[in-house]
C-alpha cells in the first residue's frame, strides 16, 4: 500500500505528517511512501532527506493524491490554494484519510468526505486510555506548545527568569503564573521552572496537585470550605462561590506575577474567560500574558488572535500557531503518533479497520463512506474532570503517566467482572419475581391485582423518594413515616361502624387511640426537631 | 360523600405523603415537607369520617370517634413537648410499637366483622391478608416494646442469646404457619382462637428478636421496626382494600428498609446477621487471633486539651452516643461558638451509626444550634482529617476504632470508621477504659497522638469552656 505525504497548505502552517525518520518507519511497516516534493521544507526536512530515506518524492499534488492509497496528513482537508480547488475531491474514491479533523465542528467537511465514500481516521479522535497514549497526538502537540508558550513570554519578557546575584546589584526571579494544569500547562510548569522562574500553578482539579508540585511548581489551593459550604444545595453554590473565589485569586496573582500562561481549553466550547481587562490593567508594566487558548476565544479578555501586541504595557501573545512554531519538534512527534497508529491498524499486511479494536473504533469517523462518529459507547474511563474542567483535554500529565494510567483498566475490569457477578445473582432473583407473579396471576381474583399493583407501585416511589433524603434528616425522617403510619386509624375508622360496644367496634376504638398519638406526637416531635436544624 | 370523591381525596392525600417524604431531601425543604404530610393525613382522616357518615355513621359512633381521637391528640401532642431530644429513639420505638398494637387491633376486628361477605379465593385472600396483618403487627409492636425498654435502660442492652436461638425463631414461625393453615380451614369465627394463638406467638418471637440485638445495633433496629411498622399497615391496607393505607404503608416500609440497609452498609455487616443478633458471637475465634495491643496510654488534663483546642487552626469533633448519655450537646455547641470567636475552624463529622438510631447526632447537635453546615458526614470528612490539627472524640468508640482498618481478624474488620488518628493530635473523652459495645479493645487510646480525658463528658467540657474564656 502507498502512503501518501502532501504538503500542508494552511497558511502558516510549517508541520508535515512525516519525517525521514518517520518515513522509514512507516516503510518498516511495510508500506510505500509518497511525498509531495517540498512538503518537509518548512520543518527542515529537506527533500533530499527525504529521498535518503527512500520516499518517491512526488511533484504534483493532484498525482500524489490519485496515487495514494492512504493520505496522512497535519491539518483538515482545506481548499488547495493553488488547484483551488478542495483537498477532499483529491482525495481516491473510497481512499483513506488520517489526519486531525474535529469532527464536532467539521460537519461539513465530514459530509464532503462522506460523498468520496473516504473511510477517515481523525488524531483528535483517539480515545484517551494507557494503551493509546503513545497515538495520542493531542498530548504531543500540546507538550510541545506548553514549552513553546514560555519561550515566546520569555522573549518578550525583558528580564532574567532565574534570580541572580550580580556585582551590579540582585536581580530578583521571574513569577510565572500557570493557569491549567492538563498536559500542555504541566510542559510550560516544566519548561519555566527549567528557566529558573516561581512557577505556580492552579488549576480546578485538586488530583492534579501532585503533579503540579511533582514538577516542582506551587499548587494554589483555593480556601472555599472555610466560607461555610454546606450539605444542602452544595453542588450548585459551590460551583457559583468556585469561580468567584477563583477569579479573586487570580486578580489577586495579577497583581504579583510577571507572566501568565493560560492554557484552560474546552474542546468545541468557547474557552472559559479567566484573565479579565482589569487583571491586566493591574499586571506590572513589562509582563506577559500567553494566551493558549486564543484559537477558542481566548481566556484572556484582551487576547486578539494570532497577534502579539502591548496592552497598557503588557504583552498580550495571542499565538494560535504554537506547535508549528516548533515545526520539526512536532512533526516527528506527530509522525511518529501516526506510525503508532498505522502499526495498530496492522500495518501494510493487514491492513484493516478492526471496529473490535477500541482504539481504531473510536479513531474511525468514517467507514467507507459511513459516519461512524461519535463512536458508540465512551471509551472505557474517560478523565472525570474532562467535561467538569476547563482544561485542555488532558490525558494522564506525561511526566508520571503511570499510576493514574494503569489503574483504570484495572479497575474496570475488575468493575466488569463484579457486575458480571452480579447480573447472574439479579437473574435468578428477576426469574423468582417473575415466577411468583405468574402464580399471582393465575390463582388471584383482578380486586388483589389492582391494590397490588398500587402496592407495588408505591415501594418503588418511596424507594425513590427515600435515597434522596439527607442522612442528618434521618431522625426527622422516622418520626414523619411514624406519624403517616398512624394512617392506619381509617382503618379504625372503618371498624366502628359495627353496633356500639361490640368487639369490634371496641377494638376499633382503641385502635384510634393508640393511631391518633401516633399522628400527633410524629408530627409535632418532627416539626420540634426540623425547627432546631438551622443555618 | 361518595366513593369517587373518597378516593380522589385518597389520591390527594398519597401525593401529599409522598411530597412531605420528599422535602426532607434537605433542611430547607424538610418543615415544609412535614406540613404536607399534617395536610395530607387531616384529608384523608376528615374524607373517612364524612364518607363513613353516608354509610350509616351515627351519633354514638362519632361519639365513640371522637373519645378514641380526642385523648389520643393530646396525648400525642403532651409527648411530643416534652420528651428530651436525647430521648428521641425511645420515642421513636415506642410509636412503632404503637403501630404495630393498631395493626393488630384492626386485624382482628376486621376478622369479627367482615365488611362484606367474600367467598372462595377472595375469601381466602382476604385472611390470608388479616393473618399476616397481624402477624407483622404483633412483631412491630413486642420488639418495639423491647427496644424501647433497652433503650431507656430497663432492659440490659447487651444481646440476650439463648441457645439454639435460630432453631427457637423457626419453630415459633412454623408454628405461625401452621395455625395459619387451621385459621384459614375454620368455619366461621372459629378461627379466632388460632388467631390469637399465632399473636401471641408472633408477640413471643418479637421480643426474642430484639433481646438477641446489641445496643450499638439499635439503629438497625429502630429503622428495622419502623420498616415493619409500615408493611404492617400496608397489609391492613390490603385486608380493608383500602389503597391509601396500602400506599402509605409501603412508602414507610421502603423508607426503613433504606434506612436499614444504609445502617448495615455503615457497620459493614450484612441484615441477615443483625437481624439474627449476637453480635461478636459467630467472630468467637477472632478476639485470640487479634492483635494485642502494645503502647501506653497517655492521659491528660483539662488545661492542656484547652490549650490544644486553642492553638489548632482546624478542629473536627467526633461525637457518639457518650455525649448524648452525658447530655454534654450544649456545652459542646457553647465550645464551637467560643472557638470560632477565636478564628478556629470547628467541624463536626458524624459516623453513620453514631447514637442510638439513625440521624440522632444531628438532631443533638441541632438542638444544641450547632449550625448544620458544619456538621459533616463521615464520608464528606474522612478525607480531611490528615490536615486537622485536634480532634475531639467525645463519647465514640467503635466508630473511631482503627483496628477496623488496619486489623483484618478484628470483629469490626471491613466496617468504615471515623480516622480519627490521621490528625495531628486526638483527644479522647471518656469516663474509662471500658470497650465499646462491639467489646473489642481500641488501639486508637494507645497511640502516640492520642490524649486520654477521663471523666464525665459534660463535666469535662464545661472545665474546658472556662478555661477557653
Amino acid at each position: 500500500m502507498k502512503i501518501g505525504i502532501p504538503k500542508e497548505v494552511y497558511p502558516g502552517e510549517c508541520r508535515v505528517a512525516a519525517t525521514p525518520d518517520t518515513a522509514k518507519r512507516l516503510q518498516k511497516l511495510g508500506f510505500e511512501v509518497l511525498i509531495e516534493a517540498g512538503a518537509g521544507k518548512a520543518a527542515n526536512f529537506s527533500d533530499a532527506a527525504y529521498a535518503q530515506a527512500s520516499c518517491e518524492l512526488v511533484a504534483d499534488p493532484l498525482t500524489l493524491w490519485s496515487e495514494s492509497d492512504v493520505m496522512i496528513k497535519v491539518r483538515p482537508p482545506m481548499l488547495h490554494p493553488e488547484l483551488d480547488k478542495p483537498e477532499v475531491f483529491l482525495l481516491r474514491e473510497g481512499g483513506t484519510l488520517i489526519s486531525f479533523v474535529y469532527p464536532a465542528q467539521n460537519h461539513e467537511l465530514l459530509e464532503d468526505l462522506a460523498d468520496r465514500k473516504a473511510t477517515v481516521l481523525a488524531m483528535d479522535a483517539v480515545p484517551r486510555i494507557t494503551r493509546a497514549q503513545k497515538m495520542d497526538a493531542l498530548s504531543s502537540m500540546a507538550n510541545i506548545a506548553g514549552y513553546r508558550a514560555v519561550i515566546e513570554a520569555a522573549s518578550h519578557f525583558d528580564r532574567f527568569f532565574p534570580g541572580q546575584i550580580t556585582a551590579a546589584g540582585k536581580v530578583p526571579p521571574a513569577k510565572v503564573l500557570v493557569i491549567g494544569a492538563g498536559v500542555a500547562g504541566l510542559a510550560a510548569i516544566g519548561a519555566a521552572k527549567n528557566l529558573g522562574a516561581i512557577v505556580r500553578a492552579f488549576d480546578t482539579r485538586p488530583v492534579v496537585k501532585e503533579q503540579v508540585e511533582s514538577m516542582g511548581a506551587e499548587f494554589l489551593m483555593l480556601d472555599f470550605k472555610e466560607d461555610g459550604t454546606g450539605q444542602g444545595g452544595y453542588a450548585k453554590v459551590m460551583s457559583e462561590e468556585f469561580i468567584q473565589a477563583e477569579m479573586a485569586l487570580f486578580a489577586e496573582q495579577a497583581k504579583e506575577v510577571d507572566i501568565i500562561i493560560t492554557t484552560a481549553l474546552i474542546p468545541g466550547v468557547k474557552a472559559p474567560l479567566l484573565i479579565t481587562r482589569e487583571m491586566v490593567e493591574s499586571m506590572k508594566e513589562g509582563s506577559v500574558v500567553v494566551d493558549m487558548a486564543a484559537e477558542q476565544g481566548g481566556n484572556c479578555e484582551v487576547t486578539k488572535p494570532q497577534e502579539v501586541y502591548r496592552y497598557n504595557g503588557v504583552t498580550i501573545v495571542g499565538l494560535t500557531d504554537l506547535p508549528s512554531r516548533m515545526a520539526q519538534q512536532a512533526s516527528q512527534l506527530y509522525g511518529t503518533n501516526l506510525c503508532h497508529l498505522l502499526d495498530e491498524l496492522g500495518g501494510n499486511e493487514n491492513f484493516k479497520i478492526d471496529f473490535e479494536n477500541e482504539v481504531v473504533r473510536g479513531a474511525t469517523v468514517l467507514r467507507n463512506g459511513e459516519v461512524t462518529w461519535p463512536p458508540p459507547k465512551p471509551q472505557p474511563a474517560p478523565q472525570p474532570a474532562q467535561s467538569a474542567t476547563p482544561q485542555p483535554v488532558a490525558p494522564p500529565a506525561p511526566p508520571k503517566p503511570e499510576p493514574i494510567a494503569t489503574t483504570h483498566p484495572a479497575a474496570h475490569a475488575k468493575h466488569k467482572d463484579k457486575s458480571h457477578h452480579r447480573s447472574h445473582k439479579d437473574l435468578v432473583w428477576l426469574m423468582l419475581a417473575g415466577v411468583a407473579l405468574i402464580g399471582i396471576g393465575i390463582g388471584a381474583p383482578p380486586s388483589f391485582l389492582s391494590h397490588l399493583t398500587v402496592f407495588v407501585l408505591a415501594i418503588f416511589v418511596g424507594w425513590q423518594v427515600i435515597w434522596n433524603v439527607t442522612p442528618s434528616l434521618h431522625t426527622p425522617l422516622m418520626s414523619v413515616t411514624n406519624a403517616i403510619s398512624g394512617i392506619i386509624i381509617v382503618g379504625g375508622i372503618l371498624q366502628l361502624s359495627g353496633a356500639p360496644f361490640s368487639a369490634t367496634a371496641i377494638l376499633g376504638a382503641i385502635a384510634i387511640l393508640i393511631g391518633t398519638i401516633n399522628i400527633s406526637g410524629g408530627f409535632l416531635v418532627t416539626q420540634r426537631m426540623l425547627k432546631m436544624f438551622q443555618k | 360523600m361518595t366513593s369517587s370523591l373518597l378516593t380522589v381525596s385518597y389520591i390527594g392525600s398519597s401525593a401529599m405523603f409522598i411530597l412531605s417524604l420528599s422535602g426532607l431531601s434537605n433542611q430547607e425543604s424538610a418543615r415544609r415537607g412535614n406540613l404536607y404530610g399534617i395536610i395530607g393525613m387531616i384529608l384523608a382522616i376528615v374524607a373517612t369520617t364524612v364518607a363513613v357518615g353516608m354509610s350509616g355513621f351515627g351519633l354514638s359512633e362519632y361519639g365513640t370517634l371522637a373519645i378514641a381521637v380526642l385523648p389520643g391528640i393530646v396525648i400525642g401532642a403532651i409527648v411530643a413537648a416534652r420528651v428530651a431530644m436525647t430521648s428521641m429513639p425511645e420515642l421513636v420505638a415506642i410509636l412503632h410499637s404503637f403501630v404495630g398494637a393498631a395493626a393488630v387491633l384492626v386485624g382482628i376486628a376486621n376478622y369479627l366483622a367482615p365488611a362484606q361477605p367474600l367467598t372462595g379465593v377472595e375469601a381466602v385472600i382476604h385472611e390470608v391478608e388479616i393473618f399476616v396483618g397481624v402477624f407483622i403487627g404483633a412483631i412491630t409492636f413486642s420488639g418495639s416494646v423491647v427496644a424501647f425498654g433497652k433503650l431507656r435502660a430497663w432492659l440490659p442492652s447487651k444481646p440476650l442469646l439463648l441457645p439454639a436461638r435460630h432453631w427457637l425463631n423457626l419453630g415459633m414461625l412454623g408454628a405461625s404457619i401452621s395455625l395459619g393453615s387451621g385459621f384459614l380451614s375454620a368455619e366461621g369465627y372459629d378461627g379466632l382462637t388460632p388467631l390469637l394463638i399465632m399473636t401471641a406467638i408472633a408477640i413471643v418471637l418479637g421480643v426474642h428478636l430484639v433481646m438477641a440485638i446489641g445496643g450499638a445495633d439499635m439503629p438497625v433496629v429502630i429503622s428495622m421496626l419502623n420498616s415493619y411498622s409500615g408493611w404492617a399497615a400496608a397489609a391492613a391496607g390490603f385486608m380493608l382494600s383500602n389503597d391509601l393505607l396500602i400506599i402509605t404503608g409501603a412508602l414507610v416500609g421502603s423508607s426503613g428498609a433504606i434506612l436499614s440497609y444504609i445502617m448495615c452498609k455503615a457497620m459493614n455487616r450484612s441484615f441477615i446477621s443483625v437481624i439474627l443478633g449476637g453480635f461478636g458471637a459467630d467472630s468467637g475465634a477472632a478476639p485470640a487471633t487479634a492483635t494485642k495491643i502494645e503502647g501506653d496510654v497517655h492521659q491528660t488534663t483539662v488545661e492542656s486539651t484547652a490549650q490544644t483546642l486553642r492553638n489548632a487552626k482546624n478542629v473536627i469533633i467526633v461525637p457518639g452516643y457518650g455525649m448524648a448519655v452525658a447530655q454534654a450537646q450544649h456545652s459542646v455547641s457553647e465550645i464551637t461558638k467560643t472557638l470560632q470567636g477565636l478564628g478556629v475552624n470547628v467541624r463536626f463529622g458524624i459516623h453513620p451509626v453514631a447514637g442510638r438510631m439513625p440521624g440522632h447526632m444531628n438532631v443533638l447537635l441541632a438542638e444544641a444550634k450547632v449550625p448544620y453546615d458544619i456538621v459533616l458526614e463521615m464520608d464528606e470528612i474522612n478525607a480531611d482529617f490528615p490536615e486537622t490539627d485536634a480532634v475531639l472524640v467525645i463519647g465514640a468508640n467503635d466508630t473511631v476504632n482503627p483496628s477496623a482498618i488496619e486489623d483484618p481478624h478484628s470483629a469490626i474488620a471491613g466496617m468504615p470508621v471515623m480516622e480519627v488518628w490521621k490528625s495531628h493530635k486526638t483527644v479522647v473523652m471518656k469516663r474509662g477504659m471500658a470497650s465499646g459495645y462491639a467489646g473489642i479493645e481500641n488501639p486508637l487510646f494507645y497511640k502516640e497522638n492520642t490524649e486520654m480525658l477521663f471523666g464525665d463528658a459534660k463535666k469535662n467540657l464545661d472545665a474546658i469552656l472556662g478555661h477557653l474564656r
